[in-house]
């Protein structure tokens, strides 16, 4: 006779996973600042002492040379206005590309119609690099600053509408029969099953084209911003202020971090556990 | 309050696949009727054009001498496996069927509370289905069916995926349920004891329609379970499910 049993399936699910030690998510922390500090020590290392073995290394500033240029764009009120001017840009075209793209993949998952009539236009126009679009843009729209707007939409709009058809293709019919046999509309059908069950996918449409966001409107703003992150490092190339270049490139960077990871809280947040 | 159902040479089936023809049943107010067949025989088919998720092919199908054109709050359905919204908590899936009807909070969340206390899980409101076992979530569904006070209860195999211990469970539950419940009940499966013991009538259904009915003597009484009129009762049920359709 054996004493101990198996839990049954149903009660070892609802039991919390045993929390992890306090010392190993210290430890690991430890490790993800000691990459970042060695990748830095070692810029240092490469540029200080000049190395030139193919890739040369002796014209690229130091990262203290960085820093202080970082110090003192810092006590510059342009820099703000550059990053202010870049994220209203962003997230004007995110958000509309949001909207937009969750609704057309939405439409195009659920409508035959709509999908015979959005398909083809979407299947065209989706290989263009959103940057590609620059000429055109600048014909059509009166003010620069729109055309950027419009080009950084053009770049989130289609990975969010992909991964919303794909979520809502996905969703199991049960959910909309259940929901159908207790009286549901549409519309019902819309808001208590397809959009609830096809936001993880539809977050991860979000992260992507978050990302392709800020490629796009740095580049735009390269060829046709008068303010911007993205015009302010391509300005400090052209007067062969690498220092201001590689600034530049880092707020480029932990902005696009900073933004991505909103994203990720909000899905986590709506999303929640399921 | 109890639903009829009135089939007449009906043909069922997914777009040009018939899967059964020339049907004839009815359905009598407030029975509980049971359809067992062969898998594949047109069983859950039969329980989609009752719900209205499917149209028939041909024939009449009437509910209360109305034709059915479509899914109605009246005609709920409990699905094998896995029809709970996996984002909503036990309670607020059977608050679904009240959203739809527009009943306010308060009353929705009394009423899905009792409901859930009904099928044993008052204290399992607040869990979601993943954290719940098969034969819960089946007891979950159960109460959201029924929440909705159908006037019609259509059972595709709800217990079809569960463990042979708790499905036994399971029936003796629903049969407990069903009688606070004066809706008619179509319910499915291939399990002729499951269908002698919840029945009032078992129908044996085959490509060609139904090949018998049979009475349930002393319909959910366990105690009868082998007597020799029950016995008799399976014996008919075996043969007509096991005899050959002629070509």
């Amino acid at each position: 006779m054996t004493t101990a049993v198996a839990a049954p399936p149903g009660r070892t699910r609802t039991t919390p996973s045993p929390k992890r030690p306090p010392g190993r998510q210290a430890r690991r922390w430890l490790i993800r600042i000691a990459s970042l500090v060695t990748a830095l020590l070692l810029w240092e290392w490469l540029t200080v002492t000049d190395v030139t073995a193919w890739i040369r290394f002796d014209r690229l500033p130091t990262p203290v040379e960085v820093a202080g240029q970082l110090w003192t764009l810092l006590g510059d009120p342009l820099y703000y206005l550059d990053i202010a001017q870049s994220l209203v840009r962003i997230l004007t075209g995110f958000a509309l590309a949001a909207v937009f793209g969750i609704a057309a993949g939405i439409a195009v998952a659920r409508s035959w119609l709509l999908s015979d009539i959005l398909q083809p236009l979407f299947e065209v126009v989706r290989p263009i690099p959103a940057i590609a679009l620059v000429p055109v843009a600048i014909l059509l729209f009166p003010r620069n600053e729109q055309g950027i707007v419009f080009i950084t939409f053009t770049a989130a709009f289609f990975p969010i509408l992909v991964s919303t058809r794909h979520a809502v293709r996905a969703l199991p019919a049960v959910w909309e029969d259940a929901v159908r046999t207790m009286g549901g509309g549409r519309w019902r059908v819309l808001i208590s099953v397809v959009l609830p069950g096809a936001l993880p996918g539809v977050f991860s449409g979000l992260s992507v084209g978050m990302g392709v966001s800020w490629i796009c409107v740095i580049s735009a703003e390269m060829i046709s911003g008068d303010f911007g992150v993205g015009y302010r490092t391509w300005h400090a190339y052209t007067i062969v202020d690498y220092p201001a270049v590689l600034v530049g490139m880092i707020t480029i960077g932990v902005l696009g971090w900073l933004t991505a990871g909103l994203v990720e809280l909000l899905g986590r947040r709506i999303v929640g556990e399921r | 309050m109890s639903l009829a159902f009135h089939l007449e040479d009906v043909s069922l089936g997914h777009g040009s696949e018939i899967a059964v023809r020339g049907l004839d049943l009815d359905v009598r107010p407030g029975e509980v009727l049971v359809v067992v067949g062969a898998s594949g025989c047109g069983k859950s088919t039969l329980l989609r054009t009752l719900a209205g998720l499917l149209p028939s092919l041909g024939g009449s199908v009437l509910a209360d001498g109305a034709p059915i054109t479509g899914p109605s709050p009246d005609r709920a359905m409990v699905f094998q496996d896995d029809a709970l919204l996996p984002w909503r908590s036990a309670r607020r899936n059977v608050e679904l069927p009240l959203a739809i009807r527009r009943i306010p909070r308060p009353q929705r969340r009394a009423t899905a509370e009792q409901w859930l206390g009904q099928v044993g899980l008052g204290d399992q409101a607040h869990r979601r289905p993943r954290q719940l076992s098969g034969g819960m979530r089946q007891r979950v569904q159960l109460a959201r069916t029924l929440a909705g006070e159908p006037r019609a209860v259509l059972m595709d195999e709800p217990f079809g995926a569960l463990d042979a211990q708790t499905r036994g469970a399971m029936q003796r539950l629903l049969v407990d349920v069903l009688k606070n419940t004066p809706a008619t009940v179509v319910f499915v499966t291939h399990d002729v004891d499951e269908a002698l013991f919840i029945g009032d009538r078992v129908a044996v259904l085959a490509p060609g329609g139904i090949r018998t009915i049979v009475d349930v003597p002393e319909p959910r009484d366990p105690a009868t379970r082998g007597t020799p009129l029950v016995r008799a009762a399976r014996e008919s049920l075996l043969a007509a499910l096991f005899q050959r359709s002629p070509a």
